[in-house]
């Protein structure tokens, strides 16, 4: 029950996909240059599990949450770069208006909810954003993601239980990057399959292949169609693989370059671009000018966070509670 | 006007807020079939049916975390946390979700939820049952929270509490639900965020909230047989505090009591304590005195448990205090 | 579009990193994480990765140089796109931060692209936009934090305000007494007795500890009035601190009691109201002294001058009803009794006790009712009626060795007798003796409205009359 691949779903997906690692290595640049502060953690080479879920879903009626690592949904889920950008830098045209950084960036006109910076503490929550669709019986699906190393939290097994004790609408999506920080998943799990870990639960679970966003796409739709149509919650594990450390300070020495070599050439991009390439999908010429578009923009990012002003010193007294 | 208990109180507010608003939902262990663990929620079920009153496993962290989900999308839920001591399983969804989201998103979402169950000490529970925690709640900004004290208050803030669209904390009492108090027919709203004065004083003024407001008006008592005027001021809601009425009485008065059945370091009495003095130091006549329980983890045996709490006697010889009686 | 690649911070504290060796070189195809080149930074070796795809254009900085985070290392770009010549390091380290694009600096001249460079650097610097100087700023900018949120009729967070405590609170000069040492006190006991204008640490404390509260202020403020009286002794520490030569004398404030607002105004009212005119006389005391003396020795119960005084001058009085009067505006009053006023030295002012219907009483009774008065006077229980309303009133200063001087009208009496001291003089005699004689000096204040020249001339002969030869009481 695959859904159609349409053409231009498929550019679209190549095209976000390459907006989120331009824009991951424009932030580790602009961090480098000090212009952004504190925890950042790229998405570089996960790109394929945001996109190919976001694009898998209705955001006019489902929902998004995820944790710190949160750049590329957030760009899936077609946030502006620049106020990304901006929120980054701490600037007051940020979408967060400087106050929530790199682990929390929202849209709630996008149904992104953030962005978290507590490891698994978005699974409850976004449990309780199904409950309330399903307690609206609006039709809508939430998506939660996590990383390897949130699946062992309590949060995650609490909310699998309720889930299905009141099947509700939700795919859990573990990325498993298969770095915990600096630690390997195989070492810190009881198995090594994290589908498995929904069995307990009675939630059916799957091992699907990160890298590739087109599996990605097609598998979260069923699991997306089983959640909006009967109810049932359900866990995917998308293997995939982080490029770059934990977060900006992490050198990655835990891992070998040979390893991170390994997965590049799985890189998403490329397997996505060859794929469109071979068969006269995406020209070069079409993919050059992608390049340079989006290169365009995140620059224009990058511009719009630096000459945006920062928050004045009484914003920080502001959105604390509802007047 | 009927005289109710603070449990009938509350039940009536929940009942009355989940007839008024359909996005009103009440979730908590035992809510339920079993009616309530302190039967706060009793015949709710029946009336309001599963959907919207829940039953859920023994997991706080987790049925927390939910009603922030449905309170990010727009329900107003109302979690039951069986004591607040269970409720430090939930702290991580409390503090770090429900009272940041609206900041951290630069205010894009509202957080109307209520979080309320017994706190504080009650009778022969020992450590981990006879706790009063609402310095935990109290220090978040993000949060407000509520500590009505008689059945009128509680029906009026828990009411105000469902309908504010901020997450609030509600502290109940385990002992109190029993307490009975005169409670009007018919709609009426106590407002969050301000104290009330309960008994009106020229000598000196005693600021509490929650259960030991009835220790401080025995103690009132017998101050007034000695010709002592004592002034006691309820705070009610703790975040966000009404400083003025405090303050109002302390410049009548110019002498301060705080009593404060939580530990004493770092509390909400500590707290409103160095307030009165800092912004009444002009005024004063003596040091503010603070009763508050004994530093320790609650023991078991009464006898002991009840001299670790504030009492008459204690609030009474802390009115003399700062009065320079009986030196 | 080629992009110039800066050095970036590869680690947090990175300043600097020297490129030990580059892993590419110029016409590589280069890919978004691929390793550039390898830099020492000040903890380790790190890779530089790219931060893009496409050709590697330049090598801006070689191997073995040290290159600080911002400066440009190289250009990638598309095969064969032209990148500009690069100014000097130390010329270019503001224009790379941003990491602009080629085509913006491609134009400009080398010298002006140093000029460029600098103005781009100080710009950096005045936007202050890197997170440890905006955090800097914060720290520094704390006041204007307050001042802000006030503007927006926010509060400033509790307990920031360190500065406006730190202000010059004099706590040198509430603390340290001219002895030494400190004062202990309530805050309300300082607020209270700065605005009555007392010395707090003149104030002896009954709180803990010897706090002084804000009873001990009241009680000192009551006490205070009555020392006015006696200045020596009753600000020792004051005159002391005068007296002292590191101290500088002060002014300093009594508070006025209510007694002495009373005296204030009703004297002030006598005295600018009644036109006064002034007596005097001077009595040979030796007969009544004499007769004192007797009925002294016969009696327990001994006499006070002050009531023979009352009782001849009451007898005067009945002779001359004129004195014993008020005047009230469109009548004057003739008081039927006679009421003597003693005007009596209190610490705290004075008090005028009335002995009623003098006339009717004896020397005897007249003494016993003023010791009794007198006594109570002192306590401070004199009620209204025992110390109001006098016809008549005695101020007699003898005791503090005063020869004679004039005394402020009492009212609502018409007149006043001053007495002096009672001295040995020579006086000459009829015989033109000279002899030795006790006198008495005394002046009558009389009010002009009431008591005309000759009238008071006439009652104040009688009335020496009878003090020197008290037999003519019965005449």
């Amino acid at each position: 029950m695959a859904k159609e691949l349409n053409k231009n779903l498929l550019k679209k997906m190549l095209y976000d996909m390459m907006l989120i690692r331009h824009f991951e290595e424009k932030a580790g640049q602009m961090y480098g240059l000090k212009k952004i502060g504190g925890f950042c953690h790229l998405y570089n080479g996960e790109e394929a599990v945001a996109v190919g879920s976001v694009a898998a879903i209705d955001l006019k009626k489902d929902y998004i949450l995820t944790g710190y690592r949160d750049h590329g949904h957030a760009l899936a889920c077609g946030m502006d770069p620049k106020g990304i950008m901006a929120e980054l830098f701490g600037k007051i045209t940020g979408c967060s208006r400087g106050k929530g950084g790199s682990m929390h960036l929202f849209d709630a006109e996008k149904h992104f909810l953030g962005g978290n910076g507590i490891v698994g503490a978005q699974i409850p929550i976004a449990t309780g954003v199904a409950f309330a669709q399903k307690y609206r019986n609006d039709g809508g699906v939430t998506l939660c993601f996590f990383g390897d190393g949130a699946i062992h939290q309590g949060a995650f097994h609490e909310s699998l239980n309720m889930a299905k004790i009141w099947n509700l609408p939700i795919v859990y999506i573990c990325e498993n990057n298969q770095w915990g920080m600096g630690t390997n998943f195989r070492k810190v799990s009881s198995v090594d399959d994290f589908s498995l870990l929904g069995t307990a639960y009675g939630i059916p679970g799957k091992q699907i292949n990160g890298m590739d966003v087109i599996e990605v796409y097609q598998e979260v739709s069923k699991a997306v169609d089983q959640a909006r149509e009967s109810g049932l919650p359900s866990l995917l594990e998308a293997r995939t693989y982080r490029y770059k450390g934990h977060s900006m300070s992490d050198p990655a020495k835990y891992r070998t370059r040979e390893e991170v070599e390994e997965y590049r050439k799985q890189d998403p991009i490329l397997i996505l671009k060859d794929k469109l390439m071979q068969e006269g999908i995406v020209t070069e010429k079409e993919y050059e000018k992608y390049d340079s578009q989006i290169q365009a923009i995140v620059d224009e990012a990058v511009e719009f966070a630096e000459k945006s002003e920062e928050p004045a010193l009484h914003t920080m007294y502001e959105d604390i509670l509802v007047d | 006007m009927p005289v109710i208990t603070y449990r009938e109180a509350l039940n009536q507010a929940l009942d009355e807020e989940m007839a008024r608003d359909e996005s009103v939902f009440l979730i908590g262990e035992e809510v339920g079939e079993y009616n309530g663990a302190y039967k706060v929620s009793k015949g709710l079920l029946d009336k309001y049916g599963p959907k919207r009153v829940i039953d859920t496993p023994i997991t706080e962290l987790g049925f927390t975390g939910i009603g922030v989900g449905a309170a990010m999308v727009g329900l107003r839920p109302v979690v039951e946390w069986m004591t607040h001591n269970f409720a430090l399983l939930a702290l991580d969804q409390v503090v770090n979700n429900a009272a940041k989201m609206r900041y951290m998103s630069g205010g894009q979402f509202k957080l109307p939820i209520v979080f309320r169950g017994p706190n504080g000490p009650a009778e022969y529970l020992a450590s981990q049952h006879s706790q009063a925690l609402q310095t935990y709640w109290t220090h978040v900004p993000g949060l407000k929270v509520v500590a009505p004290a008689t059945p009128y208050d509680a029906k009026g803030l828990l009411k105000s509490a469902i309908r504010d669209d901020n997450p609030v904390v509600v502290l109940e009492g385990e002992l109190m639900y029993a307490w009975k108090g005169e409670v009007p027919e018919g709609e009426y709203l106590v407002p969050i965020g301000k104290a009330d004065v309960k008994r009106e004083g020229t000598d000196v003024t005693v600021v509490t909230y929650s259960k030991p407001l009835k220790v401080v008006q025995e103690a009132a008592e017998l101050c007034a047989q000695e010709g002592i005027q004592v002034e006691i001021v309820d705070l009610r809601t703790l975040r966000p505090l009404d400083e003025e009425t405090v303050y109002r009485s302390v410049r009548k008065t110019n002498r301060a009591v705080v009593v404060d059945e939580s530990w004493p370091m770092v509390s909400v009495g500590s707290h409103v304590a160095w307030l009165i003095s800092r912004n009444c130091f002009d005024v004063l006549d003596a040091q503010v005195e603070l009763v508050a329980s004994e530093d320790i983890p609650m023991p078991y045996n009464h006898t002991l448990e009840l001299a670790a709490q504030p009492s008459v006697t204690k609030v009474v010889a802390a009115v003399k205090k700062v009065l320079y009686l009986g030196e | 579009m080629a992009e110039r690649i800066p050095m970036i911070a590869l680690s947090p504290t990175m300043e600097e990193g020297k490129i030990l060796s580059w892993k590419v070189k110029p016409g590589d195809q280069v890919k978004s994480g691929m390793v550039l080149c390898e830099v020492e930074t000040d903890k380790a070796t790190m890779e530089y990765e790219s931060p893009r795809e496409g050709t590697l254009l330049k090598l801006i900085r070689q191997e073995g140089e040290s290159v600080k985070v911002g400066e440009p290392i190289a250009w990638i770009g598309k095969p064969g796109e032209q990148v500009p010549d690069e100014p000097s390091p130390s010329r270019t380290a503001g224009l790379a931060d941003t990491g602009q694009k080629g085509e913006m600096v491609e134009s400009t001249r080398p010298a002006e692209r140093g000029a460029l460079a600098e103005g781009a650097v100080l710009a950096e610097r005045g936007k202050g936009t890197t997170t440890s100087e905006a955090s800097r700023r914060i720290e520094e900018g704390r006041g204007a934090a307050t001042a802000g949120a006030g503007e927006t009729g926010r509060k400033a967070p509790e307990g920031s305000s360190s500065a406006e405590e730190k202000s010059t609170f004099p706590l040198a000069s509430m603390l340290s007494s001219p002895y030494g040492g400190s004062v202990k006190s309530s805050p309300l006991a300082r607020k209270l007795s700065s605005e009555l204008g007392i010395d707090i640490r003149r104030i002896p404390g009954s709180g803990p500890g010897g706090r002084v509260i804000k009873r001990d202020v009241l009680r000192f403020r009551e006490a205070a009035g009555k020392m006015e009286l006696q200045p020596e002794t009753a600000f020792p520490i004051a005159s002391a601190a005068a007296a002292s030569s590191e101290q500088p004398p002060v002014d300093r404030e009594i508070p006025v009691s209510g007694m002495r607002t009373t005296i204030a105004k009703r004297l002030s009212e006598s005295f600018f109201t009644a036109p006064h005119y002034f007596l005097r006389v001077a009595v040979q005391m030796d007969a009544l002294m004499d007769a004192r003396s007797r009925y002294n020795a016969e009696s327990p119960q001994k006499l006070s001058l002050n009531a023979f005084f009352i009782k001849l001058a009451a007898e005067a009085l009945r002779r001359h009803p004129q004195i014993n009067s008020t005047w009230k505006g469109t009548s004057i009053q003739i008081h039927g009794s006679i009421d003597i006023g003693l005007a009596v030295a209190l610490p705290d002012g004075l008090i005028t006790p009335v002995v009623r219907n003098c006339g009717g009483k004896g020397i005897r009774e007249i003494d016993q009712e003023l010791t009794a008065l007198i006594e109570k006077a002192k306590k401070g229980g004199l009620k209204p009626e025992e110390y109001t309303n006098a016809t008549f009133t005695i101020s007699n200063l003898g005791a503090y060795g005063i020869e004679e001087f004039t005394a402020i009208i009492n009212p609502p009496g018409s007149a006043i007798l001053a007495l002096g001291e009672i001295r040995k003089e020579p006086i000459a005699t009829e015989a033109d003796e000279i002899v030795i004689r006790r006198i008495l000096r005394m002046t009558l204040s009389c009010d002009h409205r009431t008591i005309d020249g000759a009238v008071g001339a006439v009652f104040l002969r009688d009335l020496k009359g009878m003090m020197e030869d008290p037999f003519r009481i019965i005449l």
